[in-house]
């Protein structure tokens, strides 16, 4: 057997759940995981090879077939159509004699694309080898393959760097943060550390009681209040007790835990001590999407100095008892990883599929203990409430939204990037904090969000109005709204981990049918289906993505009815691609028979 | 303690053991729930969606949840009727069902449940979605164009040192069932003759030996799936 990959399982304990790490470290070595890698891991794991195939399978990033040398990704999320994807990926097929889906003949470059990759702000954005090449033009492109073939590196390729800690030397990337206005909490000026010099001096008691009067309420999208499920992890029996931080950031149009993951892993890892203390936790897990891997020893740098300082390890903060250690769990590219349970599949080396529901995570979550899973953003709020009070932050934003809010706003904007704001402020003033003109729709929340039109810009994000993650797509009025409904229904059907019959393939019929309207052979019946079929999506699927999946074709049809309307054929009742006479006659024909029609 | 729990379904007066899921605890009360993933004695997987009620207003897979005190369940109704038949016709779309040449015709969940609900023919186009047969194996073959992706094979069926010989690959509407075929090599007579008959619908085909039945006297040839349950109230 091969010793390499021996090294590796041995590395992680020959452990089952470390599959997602033992796939990463493979595919770092040899670029892909092949036939033989996967009887060697089932063997040295001793488990059969369909287990190995099937997490191996699930995750866009892993490949069982040999790799190009440069393996390049394409985002073509909506906005990065909206900025020339197109035109990009024709001169990536251009200059690469390559088509999408396919590697070149000399074994050089694999091209793909990829679902929305956290750049929304700076696109077209493409992923090479791990490097994030954002703002891409098709000079660019010749540049780059031409470098390419000089044998060039893609992190040689690396003309400049973002702002900020983009420039660190543990991450050098051209990625920006585009980080356009700060706020009160997250992106204001004090030392997260004292909120640790306050929390050990009091009970984990006290500290639930500040989180629970404060308000605040997750801001990964569902919106649960944070100390309440702290409380009830705190509750839960066992012995070992979990603190998750949600960093897979896969809703399109959302890329704020991007610019707090560079400049804040600070304040994120404060965030989950202080959770760890209240809770009672002992362990902590940072799940970070594959696309930014590109952190990785930068954050793992953040958490080697917590531990230098005390604040992670044995004793934190000289407190005897207060263990707490974090570790970080790769993905491997699946939006559905971002559910809860899903990631918590994912951290145990599975398949992302989401979970039956009870038992909730913070009853039994990572192998079955009780744990947190919170978003970035969330975390990331929780020192300043410590050092500032509950009070205080109750101050700010509306009177059940309390706090700021990260909005990730992009599109037809001319400053696309993160702003952070108080809750209660109104569509319209977002689109023209960012710069929209002539904006004719807005997508608040990503595609499992709304898409509105103008008679809703009056209305406010806060969680007893428009709730959302954060994710503002702005659109304006050249824009066709049925390609950008079709864009996020696909993305739906790419990302549906397929164990829900109706997530895996009702969606697929819907998206069938649109593109029937939109090929002009639509008829007033199929709107009436379309919305008819789309409504047993909410009811009908396990988890929150199959449940909104085929909200971007409600809520269009509901907000620009007419949009369909034009595209449909108003004349005519039925599929009229069907010509039932010509139809007689080929058959007649056939059989030498002349009916008379 | 052993305490007795009473809920309702449509209106019925229900009683169950604690920890019960609804499925089982109504079926002890003659009333049929569909079910097309779920398999008695193994860990629900809640992925058709077929058993789907509606509990205290909210929708939830009846094989994934456990009756509670007081539960008031709607199962009989226009609305979860019309839902179970959606799903039914999705999976009908989403595979190759030839029910006149199938092995399974007659014993299969997924045409009984159609017949059950006087499906005619799915309201959906048909997209003849191509699916791979895997007869690789000594003792089975895999006819993928009527799996539903049910998972009853990878949860049932497994080695004597518990390893599994079914799993999924992919995701999404591209992903299929695939067996482990070093494993497979191994696979006892009666391990397949299990997985066939776990299998609700005609994809796991045992070689060699057909059905001994023959088509047309066949359990659901002769009754309605769910009538053996059911009661008259
Ligand atoms: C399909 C899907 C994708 C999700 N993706 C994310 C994500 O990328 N990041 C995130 O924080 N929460 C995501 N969530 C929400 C999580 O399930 C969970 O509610 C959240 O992480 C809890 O943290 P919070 O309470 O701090 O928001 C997603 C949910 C669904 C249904
Ligand atoms: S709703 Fe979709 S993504 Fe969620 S569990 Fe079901 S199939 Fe998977
Ligand atoms: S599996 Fe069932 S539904 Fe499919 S063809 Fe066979 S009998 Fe018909
Ligand atoms: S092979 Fe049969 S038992 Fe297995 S998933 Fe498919 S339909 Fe279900
Ligand atoms: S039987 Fe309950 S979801 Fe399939």
């Amino acid at each position: 057997m091969d010793n390499q990959i021996k090294n590796i399982t041995n590395k992680y304990l020959n452990s089952k759940h470390r599959l997602m790490d033992i796939f990463h470290d493979i595919q770092k070595k040899s670029g892909y995981i092949s036939e033989n890698d996967i009887k060697s891991i089932s063997e040295l794991l001793n488990i059969s090879s369909v287990d190995v195939i099937q997490t191996l399978s699930f995750y866009h990033f892993f490949k069982k077939k040999e790799n190009a040398k440069y393996n390049i990704y394409i985002n073509e999320s909506i906005v990065a159509q909206m900025y020339g994807h197109k035109r990009i990926l024709q001169a990536f097929e251009n200059a690469t004699k390559t088509k999408l889906n396919s590697i070149s003949a000399d074994g050089n470059f694999g091209l793909y694309s990829t679902s929305d990759i956290g750049m929304g702000d700076q696109e077209p954005a493409a992923i090479i080898n791990g490097v994030i090449f954002p703002k891409i033009t098709t000079y660019r492109v010749k540049e780059i393959i031409k470098e390419f073939r000089k044998g060039k590196s893609a992190q040689d390729l690396v003309n400049s760097f973002g702002d900020g800690h983009n420039q660190d030397n543990l991450i050098r990337s051209m990625v920006s943060n585009n980080l356009n206005r700060r706020g009160r909490v997250i992106f204001s000026g004090y030392n997260s550390e004292d909120a640790l010099d306050i929390i050990v001096d009091k009970t984990p008691e006290e500290i639930l009681h500040v989180i629970k009067e404060s308000n605040i309420r997750g801001r990964g999208g569902a919106g649960f209040p944070i100390g309440l499920k702290w409380q009830y992890c705190r509750q839960a029996t066992g012995k070992t007790k979990y603190i998750v931080c949600n960093a897979d950031e896969g809703e399109p149009g959302t890329f704020k835990d991007r610019v707090l993951l560079t400049e804040l892993p600070k304040r994120v890892i404060v965030g989950m001590i202080i959770a760890a203390y209240a809770v009672g936790a002992s362990k902590g897990i940072i799940y970070l999407r594959k696309e930014y891997d590109y952190l990785i020893p930068y954050l793992k740098n953040s958490l080697t100095e917590a531990e230098k300082n005390n604040l992670l390890g044995e004793s934190i903060k000289g407190r005897k008892g207060f263990n707490f250690d974090i570790r970080i769990q790769l993905g491997g590219g699946a939006y559905v990883c971002g559910e809860e349970t899903a990631l918590l599949e994912s951290c145990e080396g599975k398949r992302g599929e989401p979970r039956n529901r009870p038992p909730f995570p913070i009853e039994k979550g990572f192998l079955d203990n009780p744990t947190v899973i919170n978003n970035v953003e969330s975390l990331c709020a929780i020192p300043k409430i410590i050092c500032k009070g509950a009070e205080w932050y109750r101050s700010l934003g509306t009177k059940q939204s309390s706090g700021t809010k990260l909005l990730s706003i992009s599109g037809d904007v001319l400053y696309p990037g993160v702003f952070e704001v108080e809750w209660g402020m109104t569509i319209k003033d977002i689109i023209d904090m960012a710069g929209g003109l002539d904006t004719k729709a807005v997508q608040v929340g990503g595609p499992s969000g709304k898409l509105i039109s103008k008679k809703e810009f009056s209305r406010r994000i806060a969680y007893e109005d428009l709730s959302t993650g954060g994710a503002i797509i702005v659109f304006n009025k050249t824009r066709n709204i049925l390609d950008i409904v079709m864009n996020f229904t696909k993305f739906f059907i790419d990302e549906s981990c397929g164990s829900c019959a109706p997530c895996r393939y009702l969606t697929v019929i819907l998206k069938n049918k649109l593109q029937k309207i939109i090929d002009g052979k639509g008829v007033e019946n199929d709107l009436l289906e379309l919305k008819e079929w789309g409504k047993k999506m909410k009811i009908a699927n396990r988890c929150g993505l199959g449940q909104s999946a085929a909200n971007p074709i409600l809520t269009s049809l509901e907000n620009f009815r007419s949009d369909y309307e034009d595209a449909v054929q108003s004349d005519k009742k039925y599929i009229s691609s069907f010509d039932l006479e010509k139809s007689i006659l080929a058959g007649a024909k056939a059989a030498s028979r002349f009916p008379a029609v | 303690m052993n305490k007795n729990i009473t809920f309702t379904i449509d209106g019925k007066k229900c009683i169950a053991k604690q920890d019960q899921n609804i499925v089982e605890a109504a079926e002890d009360n003659g009333i049929y729930i569909p079910t097309l993933c779920h398999l008695k004695g193994i860990i629900p997987s809640g992925s058709c969606r077929i058993c789907n009620i509606k509990s205290n207003g909210r929708f939830m897979t009846a094989c994934t949840t456990k009756v509670q005190e007081g539960m008031v369940i709607e199962n009989n109704t226009e609305e979860i009727d019309e839902l179970r038949k959606i799903i039914i016709e999705t999976l009908f779309v989403s595979g190759n069902h030839y029910c006149p040449s199938c092995e399974k015709s007659g014993n299969c969940i997924l045409q009984a449940l159609a017949y059950k609900h006087r499906i005619m023919i799915p309201r959906f186009a048909y997209t003849f979605e191509v699916k791979q047969v895997d007869a690789t194996s000594p003792k089975i073959y895999l006819e993928r164009n009527r799996c539903v992706l049910c998972k009853r094979c990878v949860r049932s069926i497994k080695t004597k040192d518990n390893k599994n010989y079914f799993a999924i690959e992919g995701r999404g509407y591209t992903s299929q069932i695939i067996l482990d075929k070093k494993l497979a090599l191994n696979m006892s007579d009666e391990e397949a003759q299990i997985a066939m008959k776990n299998c609700p619908v005609g994809c796991i085909l045992k070689k060699e030996k057909g059905y001994i039945e023959a088509i047309g006297t066949r359990k659901y040839d002769k009754i309605e799936i769910g009538t053996e349950i059911e009661i008259e109230a």
